[in-house]
């Protein structure tokens, strides 16, 4: 699974970032700034500021698997609580929380994330709670789906004619069925997530400088795309593979999980 | 006669539907003693595993609803107890078996822990004895090599060994009381039904409990029950001991029955099966009166106007039906 394999490379180097990296992300060595790639022992070159882009994009990876993780934790926890509730129980409650997800649906993905920032403030930690937030309906949807599907199947009656009780049948009993569809979503949920904290950070809605982070460094380097083309263009790629990996690995879930696409 | 263990008296249940309200139970009542096997016998849609479910109140309302009638499990209405006592009666004193012993399991876990589930729910038991007794209760039902199989999921075992896994989950309490099996071995291949048969009837008389046996096939009914009831679109038309339903039909739709089978000797003859003629009513449609007057060959002008009271033929053996006074009781 080519998906799983380029995950594992981005996991690792997130994990021994400042033991793999040869520089420190913030230190600024003026006198090599802008130096290309495979020069001077900079592998990937320098930024402006004369610091080391690989180092910068090893801990940028870090921050990105923190943000693609932390968001989709929060938007699946949320939306896979309300969507179990809203298909366990059904009536009202299924109602009005039903149709306060089609409103959220309703604003286009990356203007709910920012209108969000916007009411919370520009940070980190606020750009990974708007993300976590605006990917809620999905998760909530499809928990939802699936609930619906379970509950009416035999075992739930029959767990249900040996005694158990609605929370032992929802968390016990439909919950475990309904974790293949949610694992897919949340490994591509992933994969959008980092791409949009590198969208609200290059929106200057997201990571701060100096703080090495992959959409926060094209934006403070896209003077230089002419000139300097690595600067803008390496994060970018950095960027391009993580979402790709996880879309990869997303799909290649799918395909193990889904009985129906195995021969 | 002593007290019933289950006495089910004119219950009735909804639906509503799209199409109208379907009155799917419009009054049934029976009776199961301890230790007595009684078979709920009727075609497919006739109310049998409604009534099933609606003695556990396990009817998904909506649409269902119990709307009138009583069901005194050892003098306690269970229609009127609060949803946490009754859950406490659910696998515990009465429990369920169903007809698709391959989807009436979870998938996700292993058999052995899905039957310590059920003990710890109802028991105090620790986490070894809870796995050491449901060992013996997968021994009980005769599933080869326990051990081995405790750790087996759902999807790898036959749908007979499923069948015993949901027999052992129904008998992982510490008194069971009834046990309902809901065509328990409809799902299942003749030698595979019989042996269920034969490990029911088994476990019925180690434990003393009482068996309801929902079942459309006749050859089952003869082999297990002590008394059945026979229903047709919602009510309990003839209601006896086996061996007097069986020697003396009374109800015609209850002759039309067991003259549709193979071993009557008119069959011999004309090589030909007997059937009803006609089909099933609408449950939407179908009146106050008697639901078997359109098919019935003794059919009267009251018929359709009301339902009958029940004549008493024999010690314990009623039929609901205008045109008993004329026929000779044998």
């Amino acid at each position: 699974m080519t998906g799983l394999g380029i995950i594992a490379v981005f996991a690792v180097v997130a994990v021994f970032a400042p033991a793999l990296a040869p520089y420190d992300p913030l230190i600024q060595i003026i006198g090599d700034r802008l130096t290309p790639p495979l020069t001077d022992g900079y592998f990937l070159g320098t930024d402006d500021l004369g610091r080391d882009m690989l180092s910068r994009i090893m801990y940028g990876t870090r921050i990105s698997m923190i943000i693609g993780v932390v968001s989709v934790s929060i938007g699946s926890l949320v939306g896979g609580l309300v969507g179990m509730l809203a298909g366990y129980f059904g009536g009202i409650f299924d109602r009005i929380t039903m149709r306060i997800i089609d409103i959220m649906l309703a604003f286009p993905y990356i203007l709910l994330t920012i209108v969000i920032v916007a009411l919370l403030g520009a940070s980190l930690v606020n750009a990974m709670i708007a993300i976590g937030i605006s990917q809620i309906p999905r998760y909530a949807r499809i928990m939802r789906g699936s609930v619906l599907a379970e509950k009416e199947s035999d075992y739930v009656l029959a767990e249900r004619s040996l005694g158990a009780k609605d929370g032992e049948l929802m968390f016990s009993t439909i919950l475990p069925n309904t974790l293949a569809p949610m694992s897919v979503q949340a490994t591509l949920g992933i994969g959008e997530a980092i791409l949009s904290s590198a969208a609200l950070s290059f929106l200057g809605l997201g990571a701060q400088p100096p703080t090495p982070e992959w959409g926060l460094m094209i934006a403070s380097s896209k003077e230089f795309v002419t000139s300097a083309w690595w600067v803008v263009t390496l994060p970018g790629v950095a960027t391009l593979i993580a979402v790709l990996g996880f879309n990869l690995l997303g799909d290649g879930l799918r395909d193990v999980l889904d009985p129906r696409l195995q021969e | 006669m002593d007290e019933p263990l289950l006495s089910i008296q004119d219950l009735k249940v909804d639906f509503s539907t799209n199409r109208g309200l379907v009155r799917a139970i419009r009054g049934v009542s029976f009776a199961i003693r301890k230790g007595e096997t009684l078979a709920l016998v009727g075609e497919s849609g006739c109310g049998k595993s409604v009534t099933a479910h609606s003695i556990t109140r396990l009817i998904p309302t909506p649409p269902g609803r119990i709307t009138g009638g009583k069901i005194l499990f050892e003098g306690v209405d269970l229609l009127q107890i609060p949803e946490p006592k009754l859950r406490d009666l659910r696998g515990s004193r009465i429990s369920m078996i169903f007809q698709e012993p391959m989807t009436s399991l979870n998938p996700v876990f292993p058999i052995g822990s899905q039957i310590m589930d059920v003990l710890l729910t109802h028991t105090k038991m620790k986490k070894v004895d809870a796995r050491a007794k449901a060992l013996s209760l997968l021994e009980l039902v005769k599933i080869p090599a326990p051990e081995r199989r405790f750790k087996s999921y759902p999807h790898q075992l036959s749908g007979g060994m499923r069948q015993r896994v949901m027999i052992a989950l129904a008998l992982a309490s510490p008194n069971p009381g009834l046990m309902i099996a809901d065509e328990p071995t409809t799902a299942l291949d003749v030698t595979i039904q019989a042996q269920i048969l034969a490990l029911l009837e088994d476990l019925k008389e180690k434990i003393g409990m009482a068996l309801l046996l929902i079942t459309h096939d006749m050859g089952v009914v003869a082999e297990v029950a002590d008394r059945v009831a026979v229903m047709y679109a919602g009510r309990v038309v003839e209601e006896g001991e086996v061996f007097r339903i069986f020697e003396n039909p009374s109800h015609p739709y209850t002759r039309g029955l067991l003259e549709s089978l193979p071993s009557n000797p008119l069959y011999k003859e004309t090589k030909r099966l007997k059937a009803i003629p006609g089909s099933v009513p609408d449950m939407i449609t179908l009146g106050e009166g008697c639901p078997f007057a359109n098919r019935c060959p003794l059919v009267r002008p009251e018929c359709t106007l009301a339902f009958p009271e029940p004549t008493t033929l024999d010690t314990d053996h009623k039929v609901w039906c205008y045109a008993i006074e004329e026929e000779p009781v044998l």
